[in-house]
Formats: C-alpha cells, sequence, structure tokens
C-alpha cells in the first residue's frame, strides 16, 4: 500500500461515513453539516486524481456558496421531525422503486464493460508544471465551445425566469432611492426666511 | 504495508514541512498580537487618546497579557448550546484563516506551497471561513448570536462574488493562478503594478476585504449597539480569543493578497532599489493601516445599503470593467493590461 493509496482509503472512508449521515442524522442542521464534509472530502479525492480545477472549484462552488445558503434556510425553518417521519412506510415501495432505478442505471453505466482495467488503464501521473486549469480552459472554449456557450444562455436564461418570477413591485413598500439621496439640494429642504432676531420692548408697555 | 514505503526520507519530509509551517504559523501569531496593539494605538492616536501604555514599555506587552488572560478564564458553554458545534465553530473559523497562508509567497523563493492553482485556492479556502461563523451563530442557541449569523452569512456570500469577479481582471492581466507569477507579472517599478490598469477591481476588491472580514463599517455582524456582538456573544475566554486571531489573520491575509495583486508584492517600486520582502512588509502595513483607518473613520453601514453596495454596485462595476479588459486585450492597445 502506497501513500497515495493509504490516503484514498482514509478520504473514502470519511466520504462514505459522512453521506451516511446525512441521511440518517435527526438534526437537519447537521445534516447539512455532514453534506459540506462529503463535498470537501469527494474535493479531496478529486485533488488526488490530480484535478485540482475540479476539486478547489467544487469546494468553491458547493460549499463556499450552496451550501451556505442551504444551511441559511435550514437554520431558519421549524422542522418537526416527528411530523417528517410519519408516512414513511406510505413512501417506501415509490423510493424503493426510484432507488432500484437509480441503482440499475449507474449498473449500466459505470460497469467493468467501459470502466475496467483493460479499458480505462492506469492514469499517466503528470509532471508538476502541468495546469489542469489551462488544459480545461483550452478545452471548453475551442473543442467544446459551442455545448459551453449553450449552457451559459440555458443559465442565464434560468437567471432572469428566477429573478422575473420573483419581482413583484408593490406600491406601499417603502423603500429608498440613493439616487434621489444623492441629488438632493440644499433648497429642496430648508427655507431661509429673514426676520428680526429680537423684537424690542417698547417704553412703557409690560407693566399694564 | 504502510510502514514499509513511509521510508525515512517521507518522514523528513513530513517533520521539515511541519517545521516550514511552524516558520510561517509563529511569526502570522505575533502579527496577529501586534496588530491588535497598533489597531488600538492609532485608533487612539486619531481620537487623540494615548492608547495602551502600561504594560511594558509604550504598552507593548499588551498583547501579552490579553492572551495570557484570555487563557486563563473559564470556557463557558451555555446550557442550550449545541455542545459539539459550540467547541467546533471557532475552529472553523480559524482553520481556513491559517490554511489560506499556505500558498502566500514572501518573496519569488519563500514561499510555502507555490501551486499552480494558487489564487483559485485562496478563494475556496477563504469562502469556508463562513462555516465557522454560522456554525458559532447557531449553535449558541441565543437569538443575538443567531442574528449575526445570518448577517455575516448574507454579508461574506455576497461580497465573495464582487472578491471573484476583482479577481478575475488580475488572473486575465497576468494570465495566471500562481501568485508568484502573478507578482511577476507587475515587474518593473511603480507604473506597472496591476493598480493602474485594475484601478475600479482594486477599490472594489480593497472594499470588499473589509466586508469579507466583517471589519468596520461592514461589522454588522457584531454591532455591538444592536445585536451585542453577535456571532461570538456566548464565548468566552480562549474561544472568543480563536475569533479574534482570525479575524486578525484574515485582514493580514487580505491586506497581504491586496500587495501581490495589485501593488506588485515584493517588488520594489523603483528599478534602482532591489526587490525584497521588505516591501512586501511596507505595502501590507500600509493597507494593513487603510483598515484601521477606516474603523476610526466611518460609521457602520445600514445592512440594506451593505447589500445594495455589493449586488447593486461592486458586481455590475466588476463585470464592466472585466469586459473592457478583455476587450482591450484584444486590440493594439492590450499591453496596458498587463
Amino acid at each position: 500500500m502506497t501513500y497515495t493509496t493509504a490516503i484514498f482509503y482514509f478520504f473514502a472512508a470519511i466520504l462514505v461515513f459522512a453521506g451516511l449521515r446525512v441521511i440518517t442524522a435527526r438534526n437537519p442542521v447537521h445534516a447539512a453539516l455532514f453534506l459540506v464534509l462529503a463535498f470537501f472530502t469527494a474535493a479531496g479525492l478529486w485533488m488526488l486524481l490530480e484535478a485540482e480545477f475540479l476539486a478547489i472549484t467544487l469546494v468553491l462552488v458547493y460549499v463556499g456558496a450552496v451550501m451556505v445558503l442551504f444551511l441559511f434556510v435550514v437554520m431558519m425553518l421549524d422542522i418537526n421531525l416527528d411530523k417528517l417521519r410519519e408516512g414513511f412506510w406510505d413512501y417506501l415501495p415509490l423510493a424503493g422503486f426510484v432507488s432500484v432505478l437509480l441503482m440499475v442505471e449507474m449498473a449500466l453505466i459505470l460497469g467493468s464493460r467501459h470502466f475496467g482495467l483493460e479499458v480505462m488503464g492506469t492514469p499517466v501521473p503528470h509532471p508538476a508544471d502541468y495546469s489542469n486549469t489551462k488544459e480545461l480552459g483550452r478545452l471548453l472554449y475551442t473543442d467544446y465551445v459551442y455545448a459551453f456557450e449553450l449552457a451559459a444562455v440555458i443559465l442565464l436564461v434560468a437567471i432572469v425566469a428566477a429573478i422575473a418570477l420573483t419581482l413583484r413591485r408593490r406600491k406601499d413598500s417603502k423603500y429608498i432611492d440613493p439616487a434621489a439621496q444623492v441629488r438632493v439640494k440644499r433648497n429642496d429642504r430648508l427655507r431661509i426666511i429673514k426676520m428680526q432676531a429680537v423684537k424690542k420692548p417698547q417704553a412703557g408697555e409690560g407693566e399694564a | 504495508m504502510l510502514d514499509m514505503s513511509l521510508d525515512w526520507a517521507a518522514i523528513q519530509t513530513l517533520a521539515w514541512t511541519l517545521l516550514k509551517i511552524m516558520a510561517l504559523v509563529v511569526p502570522l501569531m505575533l502579527g496577529v498580537a501586534y496588530l491588535t496593539y497598533a489597531e488600538r494605538k492609532i485608533i487612539g492616536w486619531m481620537q487623540v487618546r494615548i492608547g495602551p501604555n502600561r504594560v511594558g514599555f509604550q504598552g507593548l506587552l499588551q498583547p501579552i497579557a490579553d492572551a495570557v488572560k484570555l487563557l486563563m478564564k473559564e470556557i463557558i458553554i451555555p446550557s442550550g448550546a449545541n455542545k459539539g458545534l459550540f467547541i467546533l465553530g471557532p475552529i472553523l473559523v480559524i482553520a481556513p484563516a491559517l490554511a489560506a497562508w499556505a500558498v502566500i509567497p514572501f518573496t519569488d523563493t519563500l514561499v510555502l506551497a507555490d501551486i499552480n492553482a494558487g489564487l483559485l485556492y485562496v478563494m475556496a479556502i477563504t469562502s469556508m471561513g463562513v462555516y465557522g461563523v454560522i456554525v458559532a451563530g447557531w449553535a449558541s442557541n441565543s437569538k443575538y448570536a443567531f442574528l449575526g449569523a445570518m448577517r455575516s452569512a448574507a454579508q461574506i456570500v455576497s461580497y465573495e462574488i464582487a472578491m471573484g469577479f476583482a479577481l478575475v481582471g488580475v488572473l486575465m492581466a497576468a494570465q495566471s493562478l500562481n501568485l508568484t507569477d502573478i507578482v511577476q507579472g507587475q515587474t518593473g517599478g511603480l507604473h506597472q503594478w496591476y493598480i493602474w490598469p485594475l484601478f475600479p477591481l482594486f477599490i472594489v476588491y480593497l472594499i470588499a476585504g473589509v466586508a469579507e472580514t466583517n471589519r468596520a463599517p461592514f461589522d454588522v455582524a457584531e454591532g455591538e449597539s444592536e445585536i451585542v456582538a453577535g456571532f461570538h456573544v456566548e464565548y468566552s475566554g480562549m474561544a472568543f480569543a480563536v475569533f479574534f486571531l482570525a479575524e486578525y489573520a484574515n485582514m493580514i491575509l487580505v491586506a497581504a493578497l491586496t500587495t501581490l495583486l495589485f501593488l506588485g508584492g515584493w517588488l520594489s517600486p523603483v528599478t534602482f532599489l532591489p526587490d525584497g520582502f521588505i516591501w512586501w512588509l511596507l505595502k501590507t502595513g500600509f493597507v494593513l493601516f487603510l483598515f484601521l483607518w477606516f474603523r476610526a473613520t466611518f460609521p457602520r453601514y445600514r445592512y440594506d445599503q451593505i447589500m445594495r453596495l455589493g449586488w447593486k454596485v461592486f458586481i455590475p462595476i466588476t463585470i464592466v470593467w472585466i469586459v473592457v479588459v478583455s476587450g482591450m486585450m484584444q486590440t493594439p492597445y492590450g499591453y496596458l493590461f498587463h
């Protein structure tokens, strides 16, 4: 067993454990945090495959942004666990069917016919100055540029649609327009009037 | 078996790396300690006060006294708290703050790990720091702490986007993700630094850096006048000190990154003076001084203003400037941008 193999098994064990805890943890916040651990460990495994760009992006996007928002939502929800577990046996047949289907699909693709040792072989280790990032960038923007642009456009449409669906203008909500605040002039708010400071007391007045 | 392949050379490498990590972390922790001293002194002078001057000559031993005091204090765990996560919170904050330092170069040869995707690594690792804040706020089982954690999470996620876009500008100019290469790309004196062609991105990065580290005027996560101390209100003793250490280590990190990405790192501003670590130190010190200056000058932002600044001002600025830079690079004037 080499050092790399030992590290692989170490990471794999943590990944499997974290994955199991995601579905078994009673507290949803704990489950979300175990999912973070699972992502981070998966990134470590990808790093072993010399896919440093994908590994770091996994951490940056999923751990650094997506899971933060997940956790954000999960923490604010008032989840009643007993109520969630109510219909467990009713849903079991459907869930079992879906999971068997998933297993069959994975077995079809990931079998030894496509990923066996004689098909894939041992990857050749790259020299230290090999830049995985540069290589990926070159492929994405040359060979796969149409697929890449298409994916970008679909994402853009999704962003615009998400905003369009949730945007609503209420007449009665009060909000500040910073541009109007900046543009405001003294004369809009302040009126200076000339007046005598103090009225001079007239002689003989006041005593009566 | 494992013990067969882990030969003497591997153990030596491990020991050597550990020594190097120590040589990085110990000065960093000292830097953190004396940054707190500098902060109190400088803000004191700005407010026409003296600042700490009792412990040691001119108060120079004050950070040591503070550290000893915090070490001796009891760590109180609130009865309703989630104990495991309550302890984990500070660890999750300090670990990324220190881990990011692994790829920061101090001179062209003095760097712990000179990796290709250094800039990406820093972004990924620093984005993990928010978990400590959220976990600490949630595990405290206190409304103030939870509110602080929520504010901090939303703020950090928002400003990370603007910060990331600012870094995209830098990597386009340098055409590399390696921090040493990025600094080497700025060789040739003051006018070659990326601060000039990327000036809008520099401003965005600097301000987003202040926001990312939860420093004033963006310190709503711990706004003491509204939510007492935010996410770390329930922490005492060393657990609190760890949050404090992480905040200052992150400040130094952002200052060091600003130096490396926009101010030419260890390069000398004029060609007749030699390059060296002293320039790195001076520039980082200057950016840190800006942090303290901001804190002494600006009142705290209102929360909706923070969100507006991040999403509606910074992100459009960075996107426009990235388009400008990439467009200019296709013209004969592209040399101005790298």
